[in-house]
């Protein structure tokens, strides 16, 4: 027995290992799906330290058998360790409050490494000089350190990805309880218990090890076809973003409101073909647009004093205002002198008198409800035209004309039952596919689109262009959209089950 | 106990039972009602109480439903100022009368209006007169403010487990099923095309082919026509119910027939058969009438007594908050209450026995409206072959995007039981009794109900509307209810026999226009 102590001193170095790998899965994962990965790495390693510290304490309750517990707690951390990240994947499309079970999670491992030490120091007392043993454990556990944070970055996380490596790491864990079994199979009573015990966690991580990479799919990630590094459930809606190499792509319930490859096509067909025929448009009103893209193309114009954006979901337009990489995609629009956010229901925001607007962009996700269908409505256009000056305009994202047809050209008929003048135009946004767009205004836009720098879409040609419909979109006769039927979201409904 | 302590004590006694519902948890609300504790007290009273104040105007009008306030409207509108409505309640309104809480306004009665149609001429007025009405489209029909017209998804029906949209059951009907209703839908149909039911009714056909269905029930006239299906009937008695309070073999062929033959309204921005609704329901209507009032009315007076004397009328009414009585002297007076209470307080009115339906309203504040399968919300939604008459959602009509805490309005008419029988088991159930009737109702759609509820408001109505039972509307006893007795006029939906807002309003612009022509 005493002659294979540097054995056990070994599995020093491999629960060191294990316990900083969980650790850094549980950051990342926190990072991937909530943002700001300073926060979560700060907090995680936080609550990770003070769990440890709270273990450690807690071994002292434990008294007799020292090899049973330590081998317990090592299967413990095993499954916890080794399943943890498959389980915050998949409770985080069910739950709204994440944080709850990712912190219980990362409290309850850090609590098992922190007993780890202590017990082992304990079982190792008196096989080694005091002086020896505590230099021994330190030094391993910190080369263990060391080792887990060179292998995380540079060879798990690109050649296993989180959940595998977490079941590597916990089949490690496994392993290190199972060599207490074998070498210190005399100390310990009901061998055979453990055995079972310790077998079955094994047999589970390396089912899991196999199979990682369809867990990843089981939950809401399957609808998406790029890995998830952020999603958050609002009251209002269910944001996701993924990411594949350079490509950011948010959803808003499931359905893409922008790709970052092709978004600056969406955003300056929505604005320059109305703002850049506006010589003296000085006030922007934007309604939905959060993600601040819609505000980036209008603040290409110098003449534009402020910009009014109003959007429901404070949630959406706090992470477009903070998060550094979505801050890259929207130029920091929101955080501009001149855009004013406000978080309100357009409709609500529209009943109050206001100083008229030069310009509207409206930007609200598809008619895909009737609480949504009411944001088409003539009702909510006759109360938009009420905050509009007499020569301003508005443009509506208004579904694609291709493959929404009748919604298209419905908001047309919307708008002009309102006693507006319509250009309904498109673009080909290939994320989306054609895309329509109608711009209103009381009287017709006259004056030549005098466009800003910088633009990689819409120039003089493109401006021709847009308002060109072939005769597979070109206009139908639709039913206006009224609050009493509704007919847009009927349409939009039919369109795309075709 | 004098006669006064007495009264105000009662008065105060509309009492608020804040009861507890024994699922799990209390539910917090309360029972309220038309003030009947007061009304039944001043019925069983030998004395009235003498008046210690005397005023002088030209018009009384007593009661403030849909009529005595429409002929207050009128009134001004004609250059009468100096009049005064007095109400029992501590609002106006009648059975159109509304609530509110932190969640959302409700109505506690009346909760819509259809369409008017072209014989609607004071209503169409009134409607454009409040901006109801903003314009005429080329072919002259309306143009309705669209905030007040019942927004998409407007009804829908429980059946075989799940919600479909409209109320006319369509899934699982066997041909023959679907024949009747067609055969139904063109007799209908063919009524319309005449135009023999109108609103008002005393405008429709007198054409005796016509009147003599009002000897029928609803039910015999079904009969008849070889309609038997258990869809069909339950869809026109579900109808008969909610707008008479009576079943089809309570209420007339006539009536019955009414109901589907006289929403004729047309509308340039809506489709037939729309209705104009507001969370508050008429309750938005009663707040526009009332406007213009101020201090010319009165809630809170309870009326004693009506009589004429000489080429006056003299009212006593007593303020429920000071037991204080009042004597008005007026030139002419409006008795605007329902017919069962002027038959007491008028010496020498002739009395009649009328059938008046026991409703039941209760509001219920929900967390969120429970999902439930089929078809998303609705304004209306109703049980197919329940007990009751469904729930209208108060919220239906706000702009709000996302889901939210709304309070919907359970409508449940006792018409199993003879209305007598049914006000005294009213009065015997406990605020935790009216929760478990209204949850059973509801649960078979909405099995999770009470984990939504917050609140439960149940409002009595022990007499809640005049029903058209066979050979009351063109019989003799209405002919007499119809007869003016100036200086006292009446005005109020019992003498139509239905208790719809139309007929309330009109009564009142009518009697308001012979009130001015009495004055001279």
């Amino acid at each position: 027995m005493n002659a294979r102590p540097w054995l056990l001193l070994l599995s020093v170095f491999a629960i060191a290992t294990c316990g900083l790998v969980y650790e850094l899965i549980a950051g990342t994962l926190a990072s991937y799906l909530l943002g700001d990965s300073v926060t979560q790495f700060s907090t995680i390693i936080g609550v990770y330290l003070f769990a440890m510290g709270v273990g450690s304490y807690l071994s002292r309750f434990v008294t007799g058998n020292l090899v049973g517990t330590f081998i317990r707690v090592e299967f413990l951390i095993a499954l916890l360790g080794g399943c943890s990240a498959s389980i915050l994947f998949l409770i985080f499309g069910w739950t709204i409050s994440f944080r709850i079970p990712l912190y219980s999670i990362v409290f309850l491992i850090g609590c098992f490494v922190g007993l780890e030490i202590p017990l082992l120091l304990r079982i190792l007392e008196g096989r080694f000089a005091f002086k020896d043993l505590v230099s021994n454990v330190f030094s391993f556990d910190y080369i263990g350190a060391l080792l887990a944070s060179l292998l995380f970055p540079l060879v798990l996380v690109p050649h296993l990805g989180l959940v595998r490596s977490a079941f590597l790491f916990g089949l490690i864990n496994a392993a290190v309880g199972m060599l207490a079994l074998v070498m210190l199979r005399n100390e310990i009573p009901r061998l055979r218990s453990h055995w079972v015990t310790g077998l079955s966690v094994a047999a589970i991580l390396i089912a899991g090890f196999i199979h990682g990479s369809e867990i990843t799919r089981w939950g809401e990630y399957a609808a998406f076809p790029d890995p998830v590094i952020y999603a958050d459930s609002t009251p209002y809606q269910r944001l996701v973003l993924t990411k594949k190499n350079d490509e950011l792509r948010l959803y808003l319930n499931s359905n893409l409101q922008f790709s970052s490859k092709d978004e600056y096509r969406y955003h300056e067909s929505l604005v320059h073909p109305g703002l850049s025929r506006l010589p003296e448009a000085k006030r922007v009103l934007i309604l939905g647009g959060g993600d601040g893209l819609a505000a980036r193309e209008v603040l290409r114009y110098p003449r534009v004093e402020s910009i009014t954006l109003v959007d429901l979901d404070p949630a959406m337009t706090e992470l477009f205002s903070s998060n550094a990489m979505l801050r890259l995609q929207n130029a920091d629009a929101l955080k501009s002198p001149r855009v004013k956010v406000e978080n309100a229901d357009a409709f609500a925001w529209l009943a109050v008198e206001r100083d008229p607007f030069d310009f509207v962009i409206i930007d609200f996700p598809d008619p895909s409800n009737f609480s949504l269908g009411k944001l088409y409505s003539t009702t909510f256009y006759q109360r938009l035209l009420k905050v509009m000056a007499p020569k301003a305009a508005l443009v509506v994202q208004s579904t694609s004309p291709f493959v929404a047809r009748q919604s298209f050209w419905c908001v047309d008929a919307t708008l002009r039952a309102c006693g507006l003048q319509t250009e309904p135009y498109h673009a080909l946004v290939p994320s989306f596919g054609e895309w329509g767009f109608i711009l209103a205004s009381r009287q017709p836009l006259s004056g030549p689109a005098i466009l800003p720098e910088g633009l990689r879409f819409v120039n003089e040609e493109v401006l021709a262009q847009l308002p060109r419909f072939p005769p597979d979109m070109s206009r139908i006769e639709t039913e206006v959209n009224r609050l009493n039927n509704q007919a847009l979201v009927h349409y939009f409904e039919e369109d795309w089950a075709r | 106990m004098n006669r006064r302590r007495f009264l105000q004590a009662s008065a105060a006694a509309p009492a608020l039972w804040t009861g507890s519902c024994t699922r799990q948890q209390v539910i917090p609300g309360q029972i309220v009602g038309a003030s009947a504790s007061i009304g039944h007290r001043l019925r069983d009273l030998r004395a009235l109480p003498k008046p210690s104040r005397f005023l002088k105007a030209d018009v009384i009008i007593a009661g403030g439903g849909i009529a005595g306030l429409a002929a207050a409207h009128q009134l001004q509108k004609t250059g009468v100022q100096n009049f005064v409505v007095l109400d029992l309640e501590s609002a106006a309104g009648g059975n159109s009368i509304s609530g509110r809480n932190a969640v959302s306004a409700y109505p506690w009665g009346a909760h819509y209006v259809p369409l008017p149609g072209r014989d609607c001429h004071e209503i169409l007025a009134f409607f454009e007169e409040i901006g109801l009405i903003q314009g005429h489209d080329a072919a002259g029909r309306p143009i309705y403010d669209e905030l007040a017209l019942c927004h998409e998804a407007h009804e829908r029906l429980f059946i075989h487990g799940q919600w479909e949209s409209g109320l006319q059951p369509r899934t699982g009907l066997k041909p023959s099923e679907k024949e009747e209703f067609e055969a139904f839908d063109a007799v209908i149909q063919s009524f319309q095309e005449r135009r023999a039911f109108t609103l008002p009714l005393d405008r429709s056909s007198r054409d005796p082919a016509w009147l003599e269905l009002d000897r029928l029930t609803m039910s015999a006239w079904m009969a008849q026509q070889g309609w038997t299906s258990i869809p069909l009937r339950w869809y026109v008695d579900y109808c008969c119910r909610d707008d008479f309070g009576g079943s089809i073999d309570q209420v007339s062929a006539w009536a019955g027939i009414h109901y589907f033959a006289s929403r004729s309204g047309e509308a340039a921005n809506a489709t037939r058969g729309t209705v104009l609704t507001w969370p508050e329901g008429n309750g938005y209507l009663v707040n526009q009438l009332v406007k213009s009032l101020q201090s010319r009315l009165l809630p809170g007076h309870v009326i004693l007594h009506m009589q004429q004397e000489k080429n006056t009328v003299q009212t006593d009414a007593m303020d429920v908050s000071t037991g204080e009585v009042i004597r008005f002297e007026s030139r002419a007076a409006v008795c605007a209450m329902p017919r069962f209470i002027a038959q007491r307080l008028i010496p020498g009115l002739p009395t009649f026995a009328l059938s008046y339906a026991p409703w039941v309203v209760t509001n219920l504040t929900l967390d969120e409206l429970p999902p439930s399968p089929g078809v998303l919300p609705a304004w209306d939604s109703v049980i197919y072959r329940g007990p009751a008459l469904g729930y209208i959602n108060a919220t239906h009509q706000g702009l709000n995007a996302v889901p939210q805490a709304t309070v919907i309005t359970h409508y449940d008419v006792l018409s199993d039981r003879p209305p007598q029988q049914a006000r005294q088991w009213m009065q015997s159930q406990s605020h935790a009794d009216w929760c478990q009737r209204v949850f059973a109702h509801l649960q078979p759609a909405h099995p999770d109900l009470p984990d939504h509820v917050q609140q439960v408001d149940v409002w009595l109505w022990g007499h809640g509307m005049i029903r058209p039972d066979p050979g009351f509307i063109w019989g003799t006893d209405r002919a007499q209810m119809l007869q003016q007795r100036p200086p006292m006029f009446f005005a109020h939906s019992d003498m139509s026999g239905m208790s719809l807002f139309e007929e309330a309003y009109t009564r009142g612009v009518w009697v308001a226009d012979e009130v001015r022509t009495w004055l001279g």
